[in-house]
């Protein structure tokens, strides 16, 4: 007597599965997006006016010290903000996400409203608070000590000013990856760490920190990445400080007399720098198992805080006066009065700076088109990254670590590189893009992908693919499989990611003001326009009204029915 | 040469490779703004205009003319001369069909424009008739529509008119370190066109000094004027006298030097792009800003200066005929752009 035990071969049911072409489909997309541009960048770098092949950029690049000194301050300055990012958003993503500290939606809203705020637009507003002399904080300073105007509380037009700005607007990249992580490790481990007997701070110690090390790690190397290629924050603060980041430096090659290829050579070291961060990371994490959440999990407990409720609520606050606090109360009276400086009084409230800034032509152009590339690059950057970081976690077609480095390739190119090579790309037959909003979504979606792959790939890891395989046995296919059981497992992980791209492109500049054109401008180029003549009053307008769209628009998508509570 | 082909198309306004000269035998009859051109321009309803005219000034313009034709929409397109030089290359090389009229601070960007062909022909009849024939292109491609200084200025809450600098070389006394603000060549043709000629005049030198004195750098000409007022620094070396005068009116503590080796003078033409997408809005705009009406507009609104010879210049201001002029020369600063810019940027180190 034999069982008839089904053959391996056979599987389970048949059914139709077009998992494999639209997976094939996905990854010769991402192949496009990143590889079109990047070739371009090789071919500017490695050739001459030509077109022959030369290493001569490359000479000038490393012999110069106009192109080595900004080099160097991009790499203390990205360096420095990785640190100072860690020290702040980690302890802060752990109060928020696993003790009882109270307000902790609040905190989390206002870390979100620093991470809405455009870095040029923070920088912006820390020049009117801190500027040596005019800066509202130095005044008030000289005011309160009675000192004479050469005394200086902060001068942001230093290169720890630029760092500072800097930190302010990136923590919440680290801030929102370790609070998330936490908030999926189980309690049952904490729990038996506990019941055997160790203390609260030996568990977090021995326990949760650990577990929380990839979100940790991967928040520093986006934090450092971004830093790196950031322009906005440093073309606005770098120039009057008299120095050049690598990406100031960039964009000034791109002036006339263009050098792009002195431009593409320069971003080549922020790739490499990129590729061995990267390297890094898969090493340190690379043998050791973090799935987190399986098929038999406990909820998570919240750590009671007793008497540390309140320090440690403060500690959160003060920490939320750099990026949000401070600069919003700079721009709010900026937009209300007649000048950023002086005195507030009822006589100088004023709606003219709102009325001159809505009367403007091209602002209420380029609040429709920002809406507009918003949403549809977050919706398909998040489509395109949980396919990506699907395939990548489950090894589930052939290449899938290629697809892996494609997706986080973009970080190390900075937007304005990034934005030639989208031009170059995209000025020629058969895609002529330039000049419609296609190129600046495209731009969009090359841009975001690496900290919507990051993101997902991170939630991935802590899902256990024992839950996909019970589905798959059960004859469902990858892609139901994926619809059913895993995108709901990662409902959080994907609405945050919409919202990261939603936000990421409400505040980019870099690429967008290569890109765009008369009808094509998005909000940041208008602002970016607006701060090179010095009108204050409009950018604080418009920047308050970014805040006012991302916030509402974010609270919705946490809150639409189809994407609310977890369906059992 | 794919390579090549491709870095042409992509730059090619910008390399200045294909240098085609397009043959205009003899200039365009004036134009008068006919009932028919108002027509015409409205059904386009529509004119985008490419400009580094400071922004309230500009929208001051734009406003005026869609009071007096309404049904035409003014799309204001501001920034600095050479980022929108560097933009309308980029869109011209890959011919994009945006900009309607373009202006410039920096005149010797229509030099360039003529010499690609991207402008249209196209002489008001007010130009014709009453502008200076050296302010004038004589293939009606543009004409000087404002023009204003760039002086030096202070801020009268810090400084003491009598101590204020007198002359450019007062800015290298160390008293002044860390306390002057400029703006920067790369970014600003009237700061481009001013830096050309103080060199012409006084010599690199002067800048290789002031660079020793911890200057505050921004971008726009028009923003040196904002800083001083804001009391950010005591002194401006360069920015917009049309700015600056303008905050003056405003009650802003500012007041402006007219250096004693000459006052750098920035004249800003202005023309029609020749893919003009709305070509008749187009001219009637072009005409408007050479009217009377918008003249003295700029001069009285805007602070500017204006060549039309019937605009009343401001009692409270200094006359253009009282004040040393240093002479513009689109020609040479086109030859010289990539030099300045190079030697500037050695000293300055942005």
């Amino acid at each position: 007597m034999s069982l008839a035990l089904p053959r391996p071969a056979e599987g389970p049911r048949r059914r139709i599965d077009l998992s494999l072409p639209l997976f094939a489909g996905f990854a010769l997309f991402l192949c496009g997006l990143v590889i079109l541009p990047m070739f371009w960048l090789a071919v500017f770098a490695f050739t001459d006016a030509k077109g022959a092949p030369t290493l001569a950029n490359f000479a000038t690049l490393f012999s110069d010290p106009d192109l080595l000194d900004p080099l160097f301050v991009t790499l203390t300055i990205s360096s420095a903000t990785g640190v100072i990012c860690c020290l702040v958003a980690a302890p802060m993503g752990w109060l928020v996400a696993r003790t009882d500290m109270p307000a902790r939606r609040t905190v989390r809203a206002l870390v979100t409203a620093s991470f809405v705020t455009p870095p040029f637009l923070g920088a912006v507003a820390w020049e009117i608070l801190a500027a040596p002399n005019s800066g509202i904080l130095n005044q008030v300073y000289r005011d309160l000590f009675d000192l004479s105007g050469d005394d200086v509380l902060v001068d942001i037009y230093t290169q720890a000013g630029l760092i500072f700005v800097i930190a302010c607007y990136t923590f919440p990249y680290v801030f929102v990856l370790v609070a998330n992580a936490l908030e999926r490790i189980p309690g049952d481990l904490e729990d038996a760490s506990a019941i055997l007997g160790a203390p609260t701070v030996q568990t977090a110690l021995r326990i949760t920190i650990p577990l929380a090390m990839p979100a940790i790690l991967a928040g520093v190397l986006v934090a450092f990445l971004q830093a790196m290629t950031l322009f906005g924050s440093p073309a606005i603060l770098a120039m009057p400080a008299g120095f050049h980041t690598l990406t100031t430096k960039i964009w000034m090659l791109f002036q006339f007399p263009p050098k792009p290829g002195l431009a593409a050579a320069a971003s080549v070291p922020l790739l490499v720098v990129t590729i061995v961060l990267l390297r890094a990371q898969g090493w340190i994490l690379g043998r050791r198992g973090y799935t987190v959440v399986g098929g038999k999990t406990g909820t998570p407990r919240r750590i009671a805080l007793g008497a540390w409720k309140a320090p440690a609520l403060l500690f959160c606050l003060a920490v939320l006066c750099a990026p949000v606090f401070l600069p919003y109360a700079a721009l709010a009276k900026t937009a209300f009065s007649q000048t950023p400086y002086g005195p507030l009084t009822w006589s100088a409230l004023t709606l003219d700076q709102v009325r001159a800034a809505f009367a403007y032509s091209g602002t209420q152009l380029a609040l429709k088109n920002t809406f507009l590339l918003c949403v549809m690059a977050a919706t398909l950057g998040t489509v395109l990254a949980l396919v990506i970081s699907y395939l990548a976690a489950r090894q589930a077609i052939w290449g899938h670590r290629a697809l892996g480095f494609l997706a986080t390739a973009p970080v190390a190119v900075p937007g304005i590189v990034l934005g030639v090579a989208l031009f170059l790309a995209y000025t020629r037959p058969p895609l002529v893009l330039y000049g419609t909003l296609w190129i600046l979504l495209l731009a969009y979606l090359t841009l975001q992908l690496p900290s919507a792959y990051q993101q997902l790939r991170a939630a991935f890891h802590g899902i256990h693919p024992e839950l996909e395989e019970a589905s798959r046995i059960l004859g469902a296919t990858r892609l139901q499989a994926l619809a059913h059981v895993t995108a709901p497992l990662l409902r959080s992980g994907l609405i945050a990611t919409w919202c990261f791209i939603f936000i990421g492109t409400m505040r980019e500049l870099s690429a967008a003001i290569m890109l765009f054109s008369a009808d094509t401008k998005v909000l940041s180029t208008v602002i970016y326009d607006l701060n090179e003549g010095g009108d204050l009053g409009q950018i604080a307008v418009l920047g308050i009204t970014m805040l006012v769209i991302t916030f509402s628009v974010v609270g919705l998508a946490n809150r639409l029915p189809g994407l609310g509570p977890l369906r059992s | 040469m794919l390579e090549y082909t491709v870095r042409r198309l992509a730059f090619a306004g910008l390399a200045l490779l294909a240098a085609a000269v397009p043959g205009h035998a003899e200039p365009p009859a004036p134009s008068a703004v006919t009932p028919a051109l108002i027509d015409a321009a409205t059904k386009e309803a529509k004119v985008v205009w490419y400009t580094s005219t400071e922004l309230r000034a500009a929208e001051r313009v734009a406003k005026a003319f869609e009071a007096k034709y309404p049904g035409i929409t003014v799309q204001v397109e501001r920034s600095g001369a050479e980022r929108n030089f560097q933009r309308i290359a980029q869109e011209f090389g890959s011919g994009l069909k945006v900009a309607d009229v373009i202006d410039s601070s920096d005149a010797s960007h229509f030099i360039v424009w003529k010499r690609q062909g991207w402008l249209a022909p196209y002489l008001p009849e007010d130009v014709a008739k009453l502008w200076p024939a050296d302010q004038r292109d004589p293939d009606g491609m543009f004409a000087t529509w404002r023009s204003t200084f760039c002086p030096m200025g202070y801020n009268t809450k810090l400084v003491k008119p009598e101590d204020a600098p007198k002359s450019f070389a007062d800015l290298l006394d160390p008293k002044w370190s860390g306390k002057i603000v400029k703006a920067h060549p790369g970014y600003s043709g009237t700061i481009l066109t001013a830096t050309f000629e103080i060199v012409r005049d006084i010599g690199w030198p002067f800048f290789e000094k002031l660079a020793k004195q911890r200057v505050m750098q921004t971008q726009s000409a028009t923003d040196p004027p904002k800083k001083l007022a804001a009391g950010e620094r005591a002194v401006m070396s360069d920015g917009s006298e049309y700015v600056l005068l303008t905050l003056k009116d405003e009650g802003n503590p500012v007041e402006p030097i007219y250096p004693s080796e000459g006052t750098p003078f920035i004249t800003g033409p202005s023309g029609i792009s020749a893919l003009a997408p709305h070509p008749n809005a187009a001219r009637l705009y072009q005409s408007f800003l050479f009217s009377l009406e918008a003249q003295q507009l700029i001069v009285d609104a805007g602070a500017m200066r204006s060549l039309h010879p019937q605009v009343k210049e401001r009692q409270d201001r200094k006359p253009l005929k009282d004040i040393k002029a240093m002479k513009d020369d689109p020609q040479a600063v086109e030859t010289q752009v990539e030099a300045i810019k190079k030697k500037y940027t050695q000293y300055f180190h942005t």
